[in-house]
């Protein structure tokens, strides 16, 4: 292992919270749906680093556990599952266009800064050294929303999905070293079933409709009455 | 003393200048697996250009005379101002980002005057293409020099890099989107691959070249070295700016050689990125420039909101 | 503390056998068993709890007290009635072929999951451990609104998916928040999430990080709930889905993320010492009862108008709630039952009424009392009961809200007492035709099981006219223990 000093550990945590963000970007921009599912892939790997990161500089031991689960579930599992799912629906080649991309990245922005700012008071209060993160983590989750606004196929709609559930176990993480295990096993729990329902699911709405187009499920309408 | 060391390093960076070029020309044939020019060709180019007869149009203007030694002059300014071997310089207090911005602005505007001055087709169609990307890289330009004056409280340039000499060992993200955005507005403004191909001849994608399409002798020369300087510069403040390590601090002969030896390495370094980059990549269409330069200023913001929120203290 | 473990075991392993033998034809009497079962064990807890007042389990995971104990026997109450009816019904949907033996062996094991994540919302002391069964909840259910693989109950069970996961993952950042504000008084640590401790410590936590908590949890389960803009799921859920599930849904879920943002309100109310927390629940309640009356009327499918309904009345419960003092909390506690009970009974017997007709559409459904009386009458009385005419419980509670409101905010009873006007025309003018019109020709009584029906529907007129003493005891408990006073 590199021999960092101890007081690096904070910008180390910095700079993977930042890449992070990046990579939430990144997916708003980007069409392809195999390279989105990588770049989640790639957010879970830095998630699962700066829990890692946190475990060692608070003693929290129980988080190396939660980084090990982060890391095997939401790295290795969950991109691989969507993949498979991908390839066997023959998606690979479908692009998920981005509609007005400069528009909705700068909306991203805006998002960054309105979490900054509804976290403020949450940050002054808290005595923990990452607590400014806060506001990262809640710019991941708000992003993801606006992942899943801005799209229109439904693995895009998971992967946004996903990406909320990084932003929060990366809000739990930096701002209070961690939940009790009990409640991040559940979530984990809830994750990985969550994730085996939408790939099943991927297979009913294409023998239903026969594209994973969600803008094509508009049958219930208030005007279809 | 010190004043004619800050001529020194003008003249040290106005004649380094066509090398850099030259170096980049020289790794991108021997990428595409071609014979390349020798290294010193640009100064070549330029002494033969000198030498030959300059032709103006009849309906040219003054501004078509005038704008070469205008694009030149303002140039050799900018690199007056712009650290390269020292930071304690005295022309180092005028080195503020927004009087270099600044600068750049003043050179593009008698640059595309001069191009739609004689009033053919692809002048005009160049000085409006370079302008709409000029409006799109200058915010982003200033966005990314924002996150660093923000961190270091001062637009000076000197100051700002004596600041990260400071405290070298400081991992910033911050200072990693903005390295990044200036980057990618420094490809957009120096005309090179994925935004503008240099070596064109077709006149209908070029943007930088068709403006001066109508230029010869030693007017070209002038503008073209101006060019060369302009790409220097840019390679300058992402290498001294942002990995200040070796500028001299002090005027002092070993510190003065350090600095020059660590310079011309970094910039050799960015030589090699750039033609890698130039070869990697094709020139994109124009109507996507906008999203590559919205992508920077995105860049530039996230830089900034990234030092706010994370590197600032409670 | 037995009574709960056997409760949640006893769902746990009903889950795990009819996922075995759901395709049997016994599959039903299984589950109705189990369901006995747990309504039992409920019924005795309840007695402990009554004698013994709250319980806490060693690990404090476990909480249960006067206000979760009423609310986790009426879970058993209908979970119970509804399998009864659940029964028949799902036979006659495979003879007709609307579903194949492994979506019945889906469809029993996730009723059983469904209670079980139920239980653990109710009975859970700890906020996180809520969270987690309250989705636990929706992804049992997901799966069941697209049961009968059409394109509508596909795209309905997506929207349900993704609008209550996206929801209710703005409920957990609030629970992180929650955590947060523990974590910075003095030797909480790892306990900062449990309920208990969070409410006896409420006056040391940061009122304003508590503030922001409360506004993402209200969101959060709020979307649950089914509360105005964050209701579209509802309407489609509830018609797409077989008819049971319509019928808990309707009954026990919404309930249930109610009684999660009510425990959030009594640690934030005794934080802050104002009612900021109370407004906001009233905005949203007046809201949402407002738009659902409205939309009412525009309804042509059957399951619809009557969701809407149930999106009206939450929002008047979590209105009541919002309101704060004794008497609305009162009303709201018993609000929650009666609704309840006459919800799920209508969703039963509008489930036997499409079957009869063969369809939703309520221009389709004609004569029902002429063919089969006992669900023609179940559904007038069930809608009467629902649109709050006297002397059924509905009309009690609703009096009560507004006797509350008009002491409080006497303004705001010319909404409320508007909106029940225009829900009562809407649900009557579609009500008549269907009920009361000439029968098409050949159509038949269906196989129907009707007395849980009338059971729910006499418990309402019971609890309308005469509260029994030990149902009363409860309610002003849980009154007294959530808004500090007593109502009479």
């Amino acid at each position: 292992m590199v021999i960092v000093q101890p007081d690096h550990y904070p910008q180390l945590i910095t700079l993977l919270a930042s890449l992070i963000i990046f990579t939430a970007f990144m997916m708003l921009a980007q069409g392809k749906l195999i390279t989105l599912i990588n770049l989640f892939g790639l957010q879970g790997l830095l998630l699962a680093g700066t829990t890692a990161m946190v475990a060692q500089i608070s003693g929290n031991h129980h988080l190396f556990i939660s980084a090990g689960l982060t890391l095997v579930l939401k790295a290795i599992m969950i991109p691989w599952l969507l993949r498979y799912l991908v390839v066997r629906m023959g998606l690979h080649r479908v692009v998920d266009p981005v509609q007005k991309p400069i528009q909705i990245l700068l909306f991203g922005v805006s998002l960054v800064v309105f979490s900054y700012y509804v976290t403020l008071p949450v940050v002054h209060l808290s005595t923990l050294a990452t607590s400014n993160m806060l506001a990262v983590s809640l710019a991941g989750i708000l992003l993801g929303m606006l992942l899943m606004i801005s799209r229109r196929q439904a693995v895009t709609h998971v992967v946004g999905f996903m990406t909320i559930e990084n932003g929060l176990f990366f809000s739990a993480v930096v701002s209070t070293h961690g939940m009790p295990m009990v409640v991040e096993l559940g979530v984990a729990f809830d994750v990985l079933v969550a994730s085996v329902i939408f790939g099943v699911f991927f297979f009913h709405i294409r023998d239903s409709i026969d594209s994973l187009d969600v803008d094509q499920l508009n049958r219930l309408r208030e005007e279809n009455e | 003393m010190t004043w004619l060391l800050n001529l020194l390093q003008t003249l040290l960076f106005i004649s380094l200048a066509p090398l850099l070029v030259g170096w980049i020309k020289w790794l991108k044939c021997h990428l595409q697996n071609r014979n390349s020019p020798p290294l010193i060709q640009p100064y070549r180019d330029l002494s033969k250009l000198f030498r030959k007869e300059t032709v103006v149009a009849e309906q040219a203007s003054w501004i078509f005379g005038m704008a070469p030694y205008i694009v030149f002059s303002v140039a050799v300014l900018a690199t007056s101002i712009v650290p390269l071997i020292a930071v304690h310089l005295p022309t180092a207090v005028m080195a503020d980002v927004i009087v270099l911005v600044g600068f750049f602005a003043l050179a593009r505007f008698f640059q595309a005057l001069a191009g739609m001055d004689i009033g053919t087709a692809f002048g005009g169609m160049g000085s409006s293409r370079e302008m709409t990307i000029a409006s799109l890289a200058e915010p982003a330009f200033l966005m990314a020099v924002f996150t660093l004056a923000v961190s270091a409280s001062t637009t000076n340039l000197s100051a700002a890099i004596e600041y990260n000499l400071l405290h070298p060992q400081d991992i910033r993200p911050s200072y990693a989107f903005a390295a990044l955005a200036l980057a990618l507005v420094a490809v957009a403004e120096t005309g090179r691959i994925p935004v503008d191909n240099p070596a064109t001849h077709l006149e209908l994608t070029m943007i930088h070249e068709a403006m001066i399409l109508e230029y010869s002798g030693r007017h070209l020369a002038l503008i073209e070295w101006a060019a060369h300087i302009r790409l220097m510069i840019y390679g300058v403040l992402l290498a001294n700016v942002f990995v200040p390590w070796g500028i001299a601090q002090e005027i002092s002969l070993p510190a003065l050689l350090e600095g020059t030896g660590m310079i011309i390495a970094k910039l050799a370094l960015l030589g090699i990125f750039l033609a890698f980059v130039e070869t990697l990549l094709a020139k994109m269409r124009l109507f996507l420039v906008q999203e590559f330069l919205g992508f920077a200023y995105l860049l530039g913001v996230l830089g900034m909101l990234i030092h706010i929120i994370m590197e600032v203290g409670n | 503390m037995i009574p709960v473990y056997m409760i949640l075991l006893i769902s746990l392993v009903g889950m795990g056998v009819l996922g075995v033998l759901g395709n049997q034809p016994r599959a039903s009497k299984i589950n109705v068993w189990f369901n006995a079962a747990t309504l039992i064990v409920s019924l005795i807890l309840a007695l402990v709890v009554l004698e013994q007042g709250p319980v806490l389990s060693d690990d404090k995971l476990f909480y249960i007290d006067a206000f979760n104990v009423y609310l986790i026997a009426l879970t058993a109450l209908v979970g119970l009635t509804t399998s009864i009816f659940s029964g028949p019904y799902m036979e006659n949907e495979r003879r007709h072929g609307r579903l194949t033996g492994k979506r019945l062996q889906l469809y029993y094991a996730m009723y059983q999951g469904f209670m079980l994540a139920m239980f653990l919302v109710l009975t859970t002391n700890n906020m996180g451990f809520m969270w987690v069964a309250m989705e636990g909840a929706t992804l049992a259910t997901v799966l069941l609104v697209s049961l009968y693989r059409t394109p509508e109950s596909v795209e309905a069970a997506w929207k349900y998916f993704i609008l209550c996961g996206v929801g209710i993952a703005l409920a957990l950042f609030g629970t992180i928040l929650l955590f947060i504000a523990a974590e910075q008084v003095q030797g909480l640590g790892s306990d900062g999430l449990t309920w208990t401790i969070l409410f006896e410590r409420a006056s040391e936590l940061d009122p304003a990080v508590l503030k922001i908590a409360f506004v993402f949890l209200l969101v959060g389960y709020g979307t649950k709930i089914g509360l105005v803009p964050m209701h579209s799921w509802l309407p489609d859920a509830h018609s797409e889905g077989p008819t049971p599930m319509s019928a808990i849904l309707s009954g026990l879920l919404l309930n249930d993320a109610l009684y999660a943002v009510v425990r959030s309100k009594m640690i934030i109310d005794k934080s802050l010492g104002t009612d900021e927390a109370g407004v906001l629940m009233m905005g949203f309640g007046l809201l949402s009862f407002l738009v659902a009356v409205l939309l009412l009327h525009r309804q042509r499918d059957i399951k619809r108008l009557f969701s809407y309904s149930s999106i009206e009345h939450m929002g008047m419960m979590t209105f009541a709630f919002g309101i704060g003092g004794p008497l609305a909390t009162f009303a709201a506690l018993l609000h929650m039952t009666v609704h309840s009970l006459t919800k799920s009974a209508i969703f039963v017997t509008v489930g036997h009424a499409t079957q009869i007709a063969k369809t939703q559409r309520m221009q389709k459904i004609r004569g029902i009392v002429k063919t089969q009386p006992a669900v023609g009458w179940a559904l007038v009385i069930g809608t009467l009961a629902i649109a709050g005419f006297p002397p059924f419980g509905v009309f009690v509670s609703e009096f009560l809200v507004l006797v509350a409101t008009m002491k409080s905010y006497p303004w705001l009873t010319l909404p409320l007492l508007f909106g029940i006007g225009v829900a009562f025309a809407g649900l009557f003018r579609n009500l008549h035709p269907m009920v009361y019109g000439a029968a098409p020709q050949g159509q038949l009584a269906v196989e129907a099981n009707m007395i849980p029906v009338y059971l729910h529907l006499v418990l309402v007129l019971w609890l309308g006219l005469a509260i029994p003493g030990a149902l009363s005891g409860w309610f002003v408990q849980a009154t007294q223990l959530i808004s500090g006073g007593v109502p009479f």
